[in-house]
């Protein structure tokens, strides 16, 4: 048995060797369009892709569909993938496949969403940039960095302006870093949509619409979106006019909106600094629409925001949701903003210790409760509930979200 | 007419030299783990420009079918001697391992007139291979004489007469590997999405004479554990007027729309599942939000609003060839127009 180990040891080696990562690289030039879509078929787990310096002009989307694969640009600021020329294909980049890691590039004026997972485990979103070149426009593509349907999602680093929807949007997806990134000029900054288990932190979202948006909406195949730590980010001077296309729920995002938390679980807005967003720095709500779904939770459950650090804001309310805001609390809006929607049983009886909104905060920081009916945003009394020290408290913290090609287990 | 054409060349293949394993099917070819880099290698024809298939090689076609930019479609399958596909009342059949799906796409110089001048693009085949399905897209030539694989897909200019008389010319595109997934794929592998009983219950016109095809493929003995064709899901040809509009507009829906968007397809995220059987309104769209549709939202605030065509996403997305805003988002470059007036006569009538 002794002696036959280290043969099998080697008959292993050997077999690993030959299975070893090979870079495709593909350069800048004549046919480099078809070059990078064959590569990006024909690479073999343990690849890398290297997308040499340059811009590469495609009139179609690419695609990856190989596990273990990375792909790898001289850097953002280097490699320019532009899809300004685009005819068909719903996003720039779509990976369906696992392991895969997408670093140092930048997309360009894709026709639809940037770059998109969907399906993946273990997907690797770094150093990328993600730019529609015109600036805010509702022609531009819907969400910039994309992962959907998707487990440990890794996104570090990332650059996205100008999507007319979020610059980085997470669905339905677990296990979710959104960290180091910065998101300008979107209508979303970053969203968290019907996810679990996600941690947003040391992002810089400025002149979005609305800066974090976390989530949850009825009717789509994975509901009960939970368990989001956003911590540490600056949401600073979101003001750029909402220019989403109609119909979409992003739509109802009011200019200068800094978190918005809207039926979700278990939600802890933390350390984050805010400053100059004119709607609200924080608004806590329920989803506003009529829907047809017995499973779905329309309120938000179980808030907790502490710790952060509020300069001015609330000076500009914006659309019809400033509005609504701004009948009950006047004008400048406080820092915190809770429409108050309770389901009509416990509006009558009482709401869960684990279910409830807790804001623990420095002396001065404002507050609001409206005191919504549910679904008709409209008030049961002209008088808020304005006193913050009502609603000191906390809850547990979810713990922090380990991903495993992140060195997490 | 047919068997004309058959017999003329028949008598080419004889001069050609081949002898009669000349135009076997080659199952070599079918399960190499690299596939061949000219269509021909396959064998699946003894005259490919003609569409005249090799012995094994059946001639299907579907009650309601894609729409590929008007382009007309001839389909063979092969199944290897003495196997049979498994017969599933929803889903695609099971075949064998060795199985061929092919399909080849070509636009007549008139569409007005789809036999005459009819020139070939591209012929699509799906292999059933021990690890599963695999797909890959042959162009043929200028000559016609032969069909070259394209792994990264490829742009062919077209410039046809269409419908109205009116000239039309658009680039076509044949999708690279990855593109053939974007449609064919069932939990995330590959998989066949024409052959299902629903669309395969329809009268085929062999050269034998007229016969349905489900019962023509039981006879042939390429599948078992078919009922009776009256016993078996059948959808409307979704041009026949005399077809009530909401199944021709579902049996359209679930052919063009619900390779992606059903709950195991590409597009399980959005929600929206246009399959035959769906019962859910909701799910169909019928006063449902949209998620992810960005601007292919059209500023319109449901997928359909019953009623009002538009105020409905569903025909805004069907109507459009923009990229990010058509739907489906691959496979067409042009609107269908008879397409999108069924639609937009489902949604009127919809209360």
């Amino acid at each position: 048995m002794q002696r036959l180990l280290p043969i099998a040891t080697l008959t292993l080696a050997l077999a690993t060797s030959t299975a070893l990562a090979a870079d495709i690289a593909v350069e800048a030039g004549e046919g480099a369009n078809e070059r990078l879509i064959e590569a990006l078929i024909s690479a073999q787990p343990g690849d890398t892709v290297k997308i040499g310096p340059g811009r590469f002009e495609f009139t179609e989307g690419l695609s990856l569909d190989v596990d273990d694969v990375k792909v790898q640009g001289a850097g953002a600021g280097q490699t320019v993938l532009s899809f300004k020329g685009q005819t068909g294909a719903g996003e720039g980049l779509l990976v369906t496949s696992d392991r895969v890691v997408l670093e140092d590039f930048a997309v360009e004026d894709t026709k639809g969403d940037g770059v998109k997972s969907k399906g993946s485990d273990q997907i690797t979103f770094r150093n990328l940039s993600v730019v529609w070149t015109g600036g805010p426009k509702a022609e531009n593509g819907a969400y910039g960095v994309y992962p959907v349907s998707s487990k440990n999602v890794l996104i570090d680093g990332v650059f996205v302006s100008g999507a007319s929807d979020a610059g980085i949007y997470v669905g339905q997806s677990e296990d979710i870093v959104v960290r180091n990134s910065r998101a300008e000029y979107n209508v979303a900054g970053i969203e968290i949509e019907n996810s679990k288990r996600a941690d947003v932190t040391k992002n810089t979202v400025t002149h979005n619409t609305g800066g974090i948006l976390v989530f949850d909406l009825p009717n789509l195949p994975v509901q009960g979106g939970q368990d989001v730590r956003v911590f540490d980010n600056d949401v600073v001077e979101n003001d750029t006019p909402n220019f989403a296309p109609k119909g979409n729920i992003v739509g109802i995002v009011p200019k200068g909106m800094g978190v918005m938390v809207m039926a979700n679980r278990n939600v802890h807005v933390f350390g984050n600094r805010f400053d100059k967003n004119g709607t609200a720095h924080v608004l806590i709500a329920a989803y506003p629409n009529e829907y047809d779904d017995d499973n779905y939770m329309f309120v938000p459950r179980g808030v907790y925001v502490h710790g952060n650090t509020y300069g001015e804001g609330g000076f500009a309310p914006d659309g019809e949701v400033g509005k609504i805001i701004t009948d009950v609390s006047g004008t400048p809006v406080p820092d915190i903003v809770w429409d108050g929607v309770t389901r009509i049983p416990e509006y009558f009886s009482w709401v869960n210790a684990e279910d409830q909104v807790y804001i623990d905060e420095a002396e001065g920081t404002t507050f609001a409760n409206l005191k919504m009916i549910s679904q008709m945003l409209l008030p049961w009394s002209t008088s808020p509930d304005t006193d913050i020290s009502g609603y000191k408290g906390s809850l547990p913290e979810p713990a922090p979200v380990k991903l495993p090609q992140d060195n997490g287990a | 007419m047919r068997r004309l054409l058959a017999a003329g060349l028949f008598a080419v293949a004889a001069i050609i030299g081949g002898g009669g394993s000349a135009h076997a099917v080659s199952s070599e070819a079918i399960l190499a783990a690299k596939p061949p880099k000219l269509l021909s290698e396959f064998g699946f024809f003894v005259d490919g420009a003609r569409q005249v298939p090799a012995e094994g090689v059946v001639p299907y076609h579907l009650a309601t079918p894609l729409f590929t930019d008007f382009a007309e479609k001839f389909r063979f399958v092969h199944v290897p001697a003495g196997q049979a596909a498994t017969y599933d009342p929803d889903e695609a059949f099971d075949f064998p391992v060795g199985t061929a799906l092919i399909k080849t796409f070509a636009f007549p110089a008139d569409l007005r007139a789809p036999d005459k001048d009819v020139r070939l693009i591209e012929t699509r085949v799906l292999v059933r291979q021990d690890s599963g399905w695999q797909a890959w897209a042959y162009v043929w030539n200028a000559d016609q004489t032969e069909a070259e694989l394209k792994i990264a897909g490829a742009k062919v200019d077209l410039a046809v007469t269409g419908k109205d008389g009116a000239p039309l010319s658009f680039t076509y595109a044949v999708p690279n590997k990855n593109q053939c997934k974007g449609c064919h794929a069932l939990n995330g592998e590959v998989t066949p999405l024409g052959p299902k009983a629903r669309n395969l219950n329809v009268e085929h016109p062999y050269p034998s004479g007229a016969e349905n095809q489900l019962a023509h493929w039981t006879a042939a003995g390429i599948l078992s554990g078919s009922p009776a064709p009256a016993d078996a899901p059948s959808v409307p040809v979704w041009g026949d007027t005399a077809a009530p509009t909401e199944a021709r507009a579902r049996t359209w829906l679930d052919t063009n729309c619900a390779h992606c968007h059903r709950r195991e397809g590409p597009a399980s995220n959005s929600g929206l599942y246009l399959t035959w059987g769906e019962k859910d309104p909701v799910a169909i769209g019928i006063g449902k939000r949209p998620v992810a549709a960005g601007r292919g939202s059209g500023d319109r605030a449901f997928d359909i609003d019953p009623g009002h065509p538009d105020n409905s996403i569903l025909l805004y997305r069907v109507e459009s060839t923009e990229a990010g805003v058509m739907m489906p988002e691959i496979g067409r470059t042009q609107t269908d127009p008879e397409a999108v007036a069924l639609l937009r006569k489902w949604v009127e009538e919809m209360r």
